[in-house]
């Protein structure tokens, strides 16, 4: 069985700021990280293969530089590392973006072992959407369990799978058929950390990139052309209420003294 | 040949054949480490020799040492009156008393002195070990076995002199004042019960000799009589802090997760241990109630060599393993992550083991090879690995201490020194008042001084000693090739830690550069006048002065923030019981700002009440990480009005305010 984590290069949002003129991210000179959900999704894939001896696979779409995503994954221990990456999947909204990704997994399916799960975060942290995972699911016809903060069992020879959800104030456990699409949360597990041998063996392992000659999609479901979805504009939302008031680094305890008095007016505080 | 050189010349041969055979079964096994590289300074190995082993300095350092110091010249002296007996059993022709009388005369009477002395000190030691023993674990039939045969072996020696003296045989019996005590006990016996006796003594003196060629010297920890002296020889005056380059291509391994992946000197160092447990009695980690123990890892060095070595010499895999919970002879994992790199261990050491480096070879190997370490520390290797600080804040953010002043960026040519501002000194909210205050302090004196701003990364500090060598040379790369790039010739440093990483650790990465802890910067400033003190900053009250690892102990810097506080308050700070070499450390040091400390006492509290003993108004440190373990401590233990002042905010009250 090929398990296959969908990883994605995002910018550290800590350090992304808005363009206060254009209203547009200024991604300049910001590192790249990989999604912190996604980093949860290829960990619970590593822990699979530990304990069934199954392989994993790490996709990625996303421009050439997305490769230092893929050979983090590969100094973690998945066996295979494709990067999907041509001028024609940029500009993709969610739905381009998981018809690529489908083709890749299928193509996978096809080429190297029957595929058992896909798992990916629950979402990105610079999209925040959330639909990659279930369109994927959609377009390959996968079960999808979304939010999942447990595996709790795997059958292989009955190729079912039962996962504990995390919903709003409560749990959910769930079981469904394989092949499933799952998205994970944090609590899911604890990602681990590469070893010197492995970082130094990804250096060199392959990181196979495929563009659109070889997965062959119909330009007009992927890219720009293929997404619906427009972002007619980006900013940060006015400040509706509240002002900045005292310097609590020159005056800490003249500041601080402030923000009681102003509690104490607003009949927040009870003395 | 007599009926005694007939049984003993057997005995004696066979015991230097098994004495012979036995430590070169053990030390061979030293061979099995990897080599050490460096040469070794012969003039100043041998004068270590001499004052360090023949003098014993270090020994001398504990009340008790003089008890070992008679132990060693005793058995100095005794060395040769016994290679006497020895050969005078076989052939009894040969005797010291065929010498010139003065010389003759002069030996017996020192051994006579010497001998009496030593059992003397035997009956303190043991008393000492029952009542008084230096360590808990002190206890040991080993110890205790050993004494009683040095005992013996002075006794009979005593003995042997007294029956000669009282048979009339002895012609220095005048300058054996002691056996002569002793053989007029024995005026009332014949002739015939003096030989038996004198027989008796022989026996049991050759027995005892016997017993330390055949057993305690190569089987037990009496093995320091070689191999601790050869350890002084062996000393090296390099840092300790700094930890040998890792070469990352692939095919390598990482650290010591195996006795031979050790060095031969580390190899060594275990065999020279005297287990005296001064390096355990000065451990902040030992101290505190924590696993670690570093006479104990250094015995469970020697315990998996002597169970692996001679496996692995064979070629066969190892059966016990270097890191694990399996009892003696495995260093506990846990036990490796509680050092804080203090080297209170190291100076401590009368035979110079090294023994925190070894430690980080094992953090190494967990860390590098197995992905294994407390889980605190994930988040840390994350943040460096991808904002270059501790906290993951934003690199932007570095500058943001300095927004309310006019700082230049350090720019070749322009500025003379840049000031590395540090980590802790850029994001931490306590810390970077200490930078305000410094910087405030440059700009007084005229100093021209720029910063890297958010081009600045982490000195890797902590990573190194956490083990985490890999990310660690990756940032000590880039900021060496930045700091020539940007024609960095002198640095102010405000961190012991980026101080001592900059300083040493940077020079195998090709920086020489000039690198000052504020201290020794503003103590010069001040002395040559060019920071005048406005008034004597007497509203800091009584201070005390907390050294700092890093800035101390590793680097020797000790009279600069003393003297800056003391020209800066008119008043010499006190001195807590644990200072300058013998300083305690704060906890935070080897990472372990960045670790949980649940077991045990906080390493902090232990240090903050020493502290408060001396009923400071102000406690005076000069390390970013001492101020954040005190701030803690000193709110944990609800010490109100008690400050805590970095030495340079102690000199900005003297000159700013
Ligand atoms: S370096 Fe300090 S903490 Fe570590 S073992 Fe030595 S004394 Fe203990
Ligand atoms: S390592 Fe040094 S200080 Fe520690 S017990 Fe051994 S000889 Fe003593």
């Amino acid at each position: 069985m090929l398990i296959v984590a969908c990883i994605k290069q995002v910018p550290d949002t800590t350090q992304v700021q808005i363009d206060p003129v254009t209203n547009t991210l200024v991604r300049e000179g910001i590192p790249f990280i990989v999604n912190p959900y996604d980093t949860h999704a290829l960990e619970e894939a590593l822990r699979l293969k530990d304990r069934f001896g199954c392989r994993v696979a790490a996709i990625s779409m996303g421009p050439p530089n997305a490769e230092g995503t893929l050979r983090k994954a590969l100094a973690l221990g998945v066996d295979f590392a494709i990067l999907l990456s041509d001028r024609v999947f940029g500009g993709a909204d969610t739905l381009a973006t998981s018809n690529v990704l489908s083709a890749a997994i299928s193509k996978l399916h096809t080429e190297i072992d029957e595929v058992g799960l896909v798992l990916c975060g629950k979402q990105t942290i610079d999209g925040d959407t959330a639909q990659v995972g279930p369109g994927i699911a959609t377009r390959l016809a996968y079960q999808q369990l979304t939010l999942v903060d447990n595996v709790e069992d795997i059958d292989l020879s009955a190729k079912r799978i039962r996962v504990r959800r995390k919903l709003e104030g409560r749990h959910e456990i769930v079981e469904a058929p394989l092949p499933a699409m799952l998205t994970v949360v944090r609590e899911l597990n604890r990602p681990r950390y590469p070893t010197v041998p492995m970082r130094l063996t990804a250096v060199n392992a392959k990181v196979e990139v495929w563009n659109n000659q070889v997965l062959m999609l119909d330009e007009q479901s992927i890219g720009l052309k293929g997404s619906p979805t427009w972002v007619s504009k980006i900013f940060s939302p006015e400040r509706a209420k509240g002002e900045i008031l005292g310097d609590g680094f020159a005056d800490p305890e003249g500041t601080a003294n402030m923000l009681i008095e102003k509690l104490l007016d607003k009949d927040m505080l009870t003395v | 040949m007599s009926q005694q050189a007939a049984l003993f010349t057997p005995l004696l041969v066979a015991s230097v054949v098994f004495f012979s055979w036995s430590l070169y079964r053990r030390l061979s096994l030293v061979g099995l480490g990897k080599p050490e590289s460096g040469k070794i300074d012969f003039a100043s190995s041998i004068k270590h020799m001499l004052v360090y082993a023949i003098g014993q300095r270090r020994v001398l350092r504990q009340p008790f040492g003089f008890n070992h110091f008679i132990f060693f010249w005793a058995c100095i002296f005794l060395i040769f009156v016994n290679v006497e007996f020895m050969l005078e059993g076989i052939f009894p022709a040969i005797s010291l008393a065929g010498l010139p009388a003065p010389i003759y005369f002069s030996i017996c009477l020192v051994s006579d002195i010497l001998s009496s002395l030593a059992a003397l000190a035997v009956v303190i030691a043991v008393i000492r070990r029952v009542f008084f023993p230096p360590y808990p674990q002190a206890r040991t039939l080993e110890a205790f076995f050993l004494l009683a045969v040095i005992g013996v072996h002075m006794l009979a020696y005593l003995g042997i002199c007294a029956t000669e003296i009282a048979l009339g045989e002895e012609s220095a019996a005048a300058y054996m004042p002691v056996a002569s005590q002793l053989a007029g006990f024995m005026g009332g016996m014949t002739a015939n019960g003096l030989a038996s006796l004198h027989t008796f003594f022989w026996w049991t003196h050759a027995i005892a000799l016997m017993i330390f060629l055949n057993l305690l010297i190569p089987y037990s920890k009496h093995l320091h009589v070689f191999t601790a002296i050869a350890n002084c020889f062996l000393r090296r005056e390099d840092k300790p802090s700094i930890q040998p380059l890792e070469e990352f291509v692939a095919g390598n391994v990482f650290g010591t997760g195996q006795v031979d992946r050790f060095s031969r000197k580390d190899l060594f160092d275990s065999f020279a241990c005297t287990k005296c447990g001064r390096c355990q009695m000065v451990c902040p980690a030992g101290n505190t109630g924590k696993q670690l123990n570093p006479r104990a890892v250094i015995n469970d060095i020697k315990v998996n060599l002597l169970k692996n070595g001679p496996l692995l010499k064979q070629g066969h895999k190892a059966v016990m393993p270097l890191i694990g919970d399996t009892g003696e002879g495995s260093v506990p994992e846990e036990a490796l992550w509680d050092c804080t790199t203090c080297g209170a261990c190291m100076e401590a050491c009368p035979v110079f083991i090294k023994q925190m480096p070894k430690m980080l070879l094992m953090r190494r190997h967990l860390v590098e090879e197995e992905a294994k370490f407390p889980e605190e520390l994930l988040n840390l290797f994350e943040n460096m690995e991808s904002r270059s600080n501790p906290w993951g804040i934003a690199p932007s953010e570095r500058t943001k201490w300095c927004s309310q002043l006019s700082v230049n960026p350090f720019e070749q040519g322009v500025t003379e020194y840049l000031l590395f501002v540090g980590c802790a000194g850029s994001f931490d909210s306590r810390n970077k008042h200490v930078t305000v205050a410094l910087a405030t302090l440059l700009d007084n004196a005229g100093i021209s001084w720029g910063i890297l701003g958010k081009e600045e990364k982490c000195c890797g500090d902590s990573l190194r000693r956490l083990g985490n060598e890999f990310v660690f040379d990756r940032l000590a790369r880039e900021n060496v090739a930045l700091f020539k790039e940007k024609g960095v010739k002198k640095i102010i440093t405000q961190c012991p830690h980026c101080f001592s990483t900059l300083k040493n650790d940077y020079r195998q990465y090709g920086l020489e550069v000039e690198v000052v802890h504020h201290s020794e910067l503003l103590r010069d400033l001040v002395q040559s006048g060019r920071i005048k003190l406005q008034h004597q900053a007497t509203e800091l009250g009584q201070t005390v002065f907390h050294d700092s690892c890093y800035l101390g102990r590793h680097n020797d810097v000790y009279e600069a923030p003393r003297a800056l506080i003391a020209s800066a308050t008119g008043a010499i700070p006190a001195e807590m019981e644990r200072s300058r070499e013998n300083a305690f450390c704060c906890g935070a040091g080897g990472g372990r700002m960045w670790l949980e400390e649940t077991e045990g006492e906080r390493i902090n509290h232990n240090r903050v009440k020493e502290a408060l003993t001396k009923n400071p108004d102000t406690i005076c440190v000069s390390c970013p990480y001492c101020m954040t373990m005190f701030e803690d401590g000193l709110k944990d233990v609800k010490a109100e009005g008690v400050r805590i002042r970095d030495v340079a905010e102690v000199l900005a009250e003297a000159v700013l305010h």
